[in-house]
């Protein structure tokens, strides 16, 4: 036990003020440090320092490009960085892939972003990638990477560079890694293989010349070259769409022509979620100052090529050149830069099929190819996880490839995702990451068949092709994407081949197979094949509103006569759950092609089963995962943070309140130069000391406001002093001190549970002690309640004075070595004071000791054995009552002549002083006669001829006290 | 047993002993501490005393008792209204339209129903009133004068005030569950995305939303405790904690905090429904988790802070 020292108390006075402050400026740093932090965060777009310069550059014949390099900080002649060409998606310009660039700045890339030809403002007309158009620009910007000695160099003339562009950008980096093997890598996304087959597609493997025209995607395409402000969605970026194809930069126009202004229109495309929405809306076109306003923009062959095809909806021969000389199907062998071809599964303008096609033709000649899809494509946006992981992809791809900075081979040869769900609470889908060691083709790694069936079924081919079946809307992806893909045929014009339900779920990744027969009596038919997935309610689903368009020749006029004909369905990435089923559906009509116009039956029937391409691929891990990681390590960080801050608390309380004050353990109570000063500078206690002894019954006096329920508040640690302490049988009070238990306390008010009955009220308060019952006395409290039967009542039905009862029984539950009662006697009618003073003395002698305040005189005199006084805060008077209060050498006499008798008694001896007084006169004595002198004063004034009637005492403490009340009153 | 008064001299009136007045406790005070007999902080205010104090409350009983009729004031609703219902679009409303085809289903949708305000206003009742009606009673003074150490009180009392709104949540919830699927059937649940789910994994997919929501509300629970700490008027910490959360809903629907969304308390608060999509969603889940953890955290902290300081005068 140590004994609290003189000079802690001091320091202890001292610091309590001063940590306030320097605490508030910890706490306002460490605020102020939090938001800047937080602020930093916000603002933070994961990019270092780089600068920008923008210039036009000729490449020939007049025309000019517009074009903006982004340089970081840290490229200098000294220390080179590498270089990426970052092309724009059709419609676009190079603003669209401004926050690319950024990003790649930020990685340390000198970045080159130009608006391609016929886009932007940029000059020339829109070539369509053709080799000496295009591709020869991009040539020429490689050129200007080579001068410029912030750019690494392979060779002289040879930068380090990386390509990576998204639909016509992405198609430009296939051509331009094919014409020019400066090139080191490219990352091109959702662009084509072969146009051809891409507009003219045959799932029966016909070439383009028998396929069947994508005529919305066509004209789509078309527009947004010619002067129809709509920007194709997703083209642009090398995320696939993270921030694409801003439509709102110029595209509707040359910049000579001034018709730029009304390219606003539809040009919400700026974010990438919008794009697809805004592409089906076309603006009012812009129509170029000079030129034919049919072709806008276009170069006049490509413009007649387009109008020729989408009169006829065939290709011609002619055509079909035109667009491979614009293809990478032809050049596959002459590209050796290192591929990443990131394709969308939700693309139904560049389906799946085109990536495999350019992957299978690239790595024929052993150059590096790795295959990634993402939920995403011409048709939506994808998902969140899946923008992050092509980033983080084309990222890794470049560093390892261009960059060469050390980082590892990218991991997966091929990922994909399994799209299948939809998220309730966004309406996007969800998609969960997988990854497989080598890219098995559409073929998948293994096959699982699944039997579709049902009779031969006749349908209709209507005239002009309309109603037609829709399966997806060009640019308005988002609409599938938020279904799930969502179909719509049209009765009798469909035949549909349905499986029996799922035993197990399967994962199609790749394009499944079936085989049909059909017949027609024209001896051609055009089909288009679908495969929806059937929930049990009966719900169909067609993955990504993807369907197979085939024409069919040479067929009989009769079903026994049909050959079978293999038919590829779409390629999906896409989960069947167990219990749900398969339908092959195969409709005459789908709106987003053109349609053969003459009204045909068909007779279709089915061969067999669908064979499902699967891929044995492991999960990648979702963010998902990593939150619910990171939230794990926060409990365990809270649960140790509370465990560790629980201990250090019981350690510190244990060590302040093993703290004894050895000199003063046996008092009850002392308090020394106690004081307080509320917040707003109200000093309601100042220097209070006094002490108080066992057996004792203390009366606290004094008016209102002198400060007394501010003491008694400090005594049970509810208020912390300013200044001075208690001291509780030697321990210091503050709040919740252990000692505090041996104090039993009423102090302002009662506090009851107003819905429980008195007696539970009390048993309450006393488990709440959690000391054992027997402790308790509770008889002995209820007697002195006297409440009777009124105690099984709630409280709310109570009086103030049974209230007052219950709430002193409550204070002396245990019977405590100090009971202090606040004004007890409030309320109480006369019997029960005068009871109540019975208690209270009785409960002293056991040598307990009893805490009174009152602000009557009275009923201290009679119910205390020792009394303080205090007014505003301070000690007045201390003492026992009978030295406070008890006969003094004034007395007061009641007179008839006051000023007779202040005549007689003037100069009298042993007669100090004499005042007069309401109904009579103050005579202070000298206290040396010891009390003769009142009988010498009598005689006196009956001498003098003055009229005694009484004489009685004057307490100097009513004096006091009286003088207090009335100042205050004053 | 002598009195022990001394220096009182004259005060020490020795009267008859009467029946009110025993012998001092038996046994020493603690010599340590000073404490009476029997006197242990730890023991203070046990969970079984607070629980009773509060669970006798009115408020508690009319509490708990409405979450216990609302399902059953939603069935009669969905038995007697008109069949048609033409409500499209994501989230919880397409949950109105598959929630009359089984008891899971209709327990996800009575969870929607009331996610969003009722058991808002019900877990900051009960986590809000705690401390603020002691105080307001007057009863708070004596609890710690008692005494009940100030960080126990604040702990019993927070620990008794998250018990009941778990008990109040998982009322709703059984009540929803077991009615539903007597009106309705023990059928599987049908998800707003179109699948199904075989009616006990789907009771463990809402209990898992349930308890996503429960997570979530603690942000709430521990701001009305902190509003319950600083203030001495009930009224003021619930109506405050349940008005902070719908302005902060507010300002989760302005397109132009799109940014800073995820900053508010509220960006994660239907993340729960993620259990319906497929593949289950538990990265919204996870992060809505890790915020509620954090601003629980800091309200908590402020709590605790305030509390220790506060002079208490009510």
């Amino acid at each position: 036990m140590t004994t609290v020292s003189p000079a802690g108390r001091v320091r202890g006075a001292l610091t309590r003020v001063r940590p306030v402050t320097r605490r508030r400026i910890v706490a306002l740093t460490v605020t102020a440090v939090l938001v800047a932090a937080l602020l930093t965060w916000l603002g933070w777009d994961n990019s270092g320092p780089y600068r920008t310069s923008d210039a036009r550059v000729g490449v020939g014949h007049g025309v000019t490009l517009d074009t903006t390099l982004y340089v970081p900080q840290s490229a200098t002649p000294a220390h080179p960085a590498p270089a990426v060409l970052l092309a724009h998606g059709f419609g676009g310009s190079k603003d669209s892939v401004a926050a690319d660039a950024r990003r790649l700045a930020g990685q340390g890339y000198v970045v080159q972003t130009w608006s391609a030809r016929g886009f932007g403002r940029s000059g020339g007309q829109i070539e369509l990638n053709d080799p000496d158009h295009e591709v020869a620009d991009a040539r020429r910007l490689l050129d200007r990477l080579a001068t410029m000695p912030e750019v690494r160099a392979d060779a002289p003339g040879d930068p380090r560079v990386g390509v990576v562009g998204g639909s016509y950008g992405g198609g430009l980096a296939l051509l331009l890694a094919a014409y020019d093997h400066r090139v080191d890598a490219i990352v091109p996304s959702i662009t084509w293989n072969d146009l051809g087959r891409a507009f003219f597609p045959d799932a029966a493997g016909g070439p383009a010349t028998q396929g069947v025209f994508k005529r919305a995607w066509a004209g789509l395409f078309f527009g947004s070259g010619s002067g129809v402000d709509a920007a194709l969605p997703g083209g642009s970026s090398s995320s696939g769409g993270a921030a694409s194809s801003g439509g709102a930069a110029s595209s509707g126009g040359s910049s000579s022509s001034g018709g730029a202004g009304s390219s606003g229109g539809a040009g919400g495309a700026g974010a990438s979620g919008t794009a697809a929405a805004g592409a089906g809306v076309p603006a009012v076109a812009a129509v170029p100052a000079a030129g034919d306003p049919q072709c806008g923009r276009f170069a006049a062959d490509i413009c007649r090529l387009y109008l020729q095809i989408a009169t006829t909806g065939r290709a011609t021969p002619d055509a079909v050149r035109t667009l491979e000389r614009r293809s990478p199907a032809g050049v596959l062998d002459q590209i050796h830069a290192p591929t990443l071809l990131i394709q969308g599964q939700s693309d139904s303008l560049f389906p799946l099929d085109q990536a495999d096609a350019n992957a299978r033709g690239i790595a024929a000649n052993g150059t590096p190819v790795a295959v990634s899809w993402y939920s995403g494509g011409h048709d939506a946006q994808g998902s969140k996880n899946d923008q992050t992981r092509i980033d983080n992809e084309t990222l890794q791809w470049l560093d390892h490839y261009v960059k060469r900075d050390g980082s590892p081979q990218p991991g997966g040869v091929f990922t994909f995702s399994n799209a299948g769900g939809l998220n309730v609470n966004t309406g996007r889908v969800t998609s969960r990451g997988f990854r497989a060691p080598e890219y098995p083709g559409l073929g998948g790694t293994g096959t699982r068949r699944i039997a579709v069936a049902g009779p031969p079924q006749r349908v209709a081919a209507p005239p002009g092709g309309a109603p037609a079946a829709i399966s997806t809307v060009p640019g308005l992806g988002g609409l599938g994407a938020l279904a799930g893909g969502f179909g719509l045929d049209i009765p009798g014009q469909a035949a549909e081949f349905s499986s029996a339900p799922l035993d197990r779920p399967v994962d199609i990744v790749g394009a499944p197979t079936v085989r049909i027969r059909a017949a027609s009596p024209t001896g051609e038919a055009v089909l288009f094949a679908k495969l929806y997935s059937v929930a049990p309610d009966g719900t169909a689903t067609l993955p990504d509103g993807l369907v197979s368009p085939v024409r069919l020749t040479g067929l009989p006029s009769t079903l026994d006569r049909a050959r079978p004909v293999e038919v590829r369905l779409p390629a999906i990435a896409y989960r069947v759950e167990a219990g749900q089923s398969l339908r092959l559906a195969l409709s005459t009509t789908d709106q987003a092609y053109a349609l053969p116009t003459r009204p045909t039956t068909y007779q279709l029937a089915v061969d067999g089963a669908v064979a499902l391409p699967i891929v044995h691929a492991t999960p990648l891990q979702a963010t998902g995962t990593l939150w619910t990681w990171v939230l794990v390590g926060l409990v365990v960080i809270l649960l140790a943070a509370l465990f560790l801050g629980g201990l250090v608390a019981r350690l510190r309380r244990r060590r302040s309140e093993s703290t004894v004050d050895l000199d003063n353990a046996d008092r009850p109570l002392v308090i020394r130069g106690l004081s307080k000063e509320y917040a707003d500078g109200f000093v309601a206690v100042r220097d209070l000391s006094f002490a108080v002894e066992r057996g004792q019954v203390l009366g606290l006096l004094g008016p209102n406001g002198a400060g007394k329920t501010t003491t008694l508040r400090m005594l049970m640690g509810l208020l912390r002093p300013t200044g001075g302490d208690i001291l509780v049988f030697g321990h210091r009070i503050r709040p919740g001190a252990p000692v505090l238990s041996r104090l039993g306390s009423f102090v302002e008010g009662t506090g009851f549970l107003p819905h429980l009955s008195g007696l539970d009220n009390l048993r309450l308060y006393w488990r709440a002690t959690g000391r054992p019952t027997a402790d308790a006395r509770l008889d002995e409290a209820l007697e002195i309640a006297g409440l009777g039967d009124a105690v099984h009542r709630k409280v709310k039905t109570y009086s103030q004075g049974m209230r007052q009862r219950l709430a002193i029984a409550q204070a002396m539950l245990g019977l405590p070595d100090l009971l202090v009662l606040d004004e007890p006697t409030n309320g109480l009618d006369p019997p029960q004071i005068a009871e109540m003073r019975q208690v209270l003395r009785r409960y002293a002698t056991g040598g307990r000791t009893v805490l009174v305040s009152s602000h009557l005189l009275a009923e201290v005199e009679q119910t205390c054995t020792h009394v303080v006084v205090m007014h505003q805060g301070t000690l007045v008077a201390a003492g026992t009552v009978a030295e406070v209060t008890g006969e003094s050498a004034s007395v007061l006499v009641g007179v008839d002549d006051a000023e007779a008798a202040l005549r007689v008694l003037g100069g009298a001896r042993g007669v100090l002083r004499v005042d007069a007084a309401d109904g009579g006169i103050v005579v202070d004595l000298d206290p040396a006669l010891d009390g003769t002198g009142r009988t010498e004063v009598v005689r006196r004034l009956v001498e003098g001829g003055v009229g005694v009637d009484r004489v009685s005492p004057r307490r100097r403490l009513e004096d006091v006290f009286l003088a207090l009340v009335g100042g205050d009153r004053r | 047993m002598s009195t022990v008064a001394d220096g009182g001299g004259p005060g020490a009136v020795r009267a008859d002993t009467g029946a009110a007045v025993g012998e001092p406790p038996a046994g020493l005070a603690h010599a340590n501490t000073g404490a009476a007999a029997g006197y242990r902080p730890e023991r203070t205010l046990s969970f079984a005393t607070e629980w009773r104090r509060q669970f006798t409350r009115q408020r508690t009983r009319y509490g708990l008792g409405f979450l216990a009729v609302l399902p059953l004031l939603l069935l009669a609703a969905f038995q007697f209204g008109s069949p048609n219902s033409d409500q499209q679009g994501q989230g919880g409303a397409s949950l109105v339209d598959v929630a009359t085809s089984g008891g899971p289903n209709f327990a996800a949708f009575t969870l929607f129903a009331s996610a969003t305000f009722l058991i808002v206003v019900v877990v900051a009742l009960f986590c809000g009133d705690t401390v603020a009606g002691e105080a307001s009673w007057g009863s708070l003074r004596y609890l710690l004068a008692l005494p009940v150490p100030r960080s126990r009180l604040l702990r019993q009392k927070l620990l008794v005030g998250a018990a009941t709104s778990v008990l109040g949540v998982v009322i709703l919830m059984t009540v929803a569950l077991v009615g539903g699927s007597l009106v309705y059937g023990w059928h599987p649940l049908a998800t707003p995305v179109g699948t199904e789910v075989a009616p006990w994994s789907a009771v463990g997919l809402l209990a898992l939303a349930t308890g996503y929501l429960l997570v979530h509300l603690m942000l709430v629970g521990s701001l009305a405790f902190l509003l319950s700490v600083r203030t001495d008027q009930p009224l003021l910490a619930v109506g405050g904690a349940v008005l902070l959360y719908i302005v902060s809903n507010i300002l989760d629907l302005v397109p132009a905090l799109e940014n800073v969304r995820f900053v508010l308390p509220t960006a994660y608060n239907l993340a729960w429904t993620g259990v319906f999509s497929s593949p289950v969603q538990y990265e919204d889940m996870a992060k809505g988790a890790i915020a509620a953890l954090l601003y629980t955290t800091v309200f908590l902290l402020l709590a605790w802070r305030a509390f220790a300081r506060k002079d208490v005068v009510s």
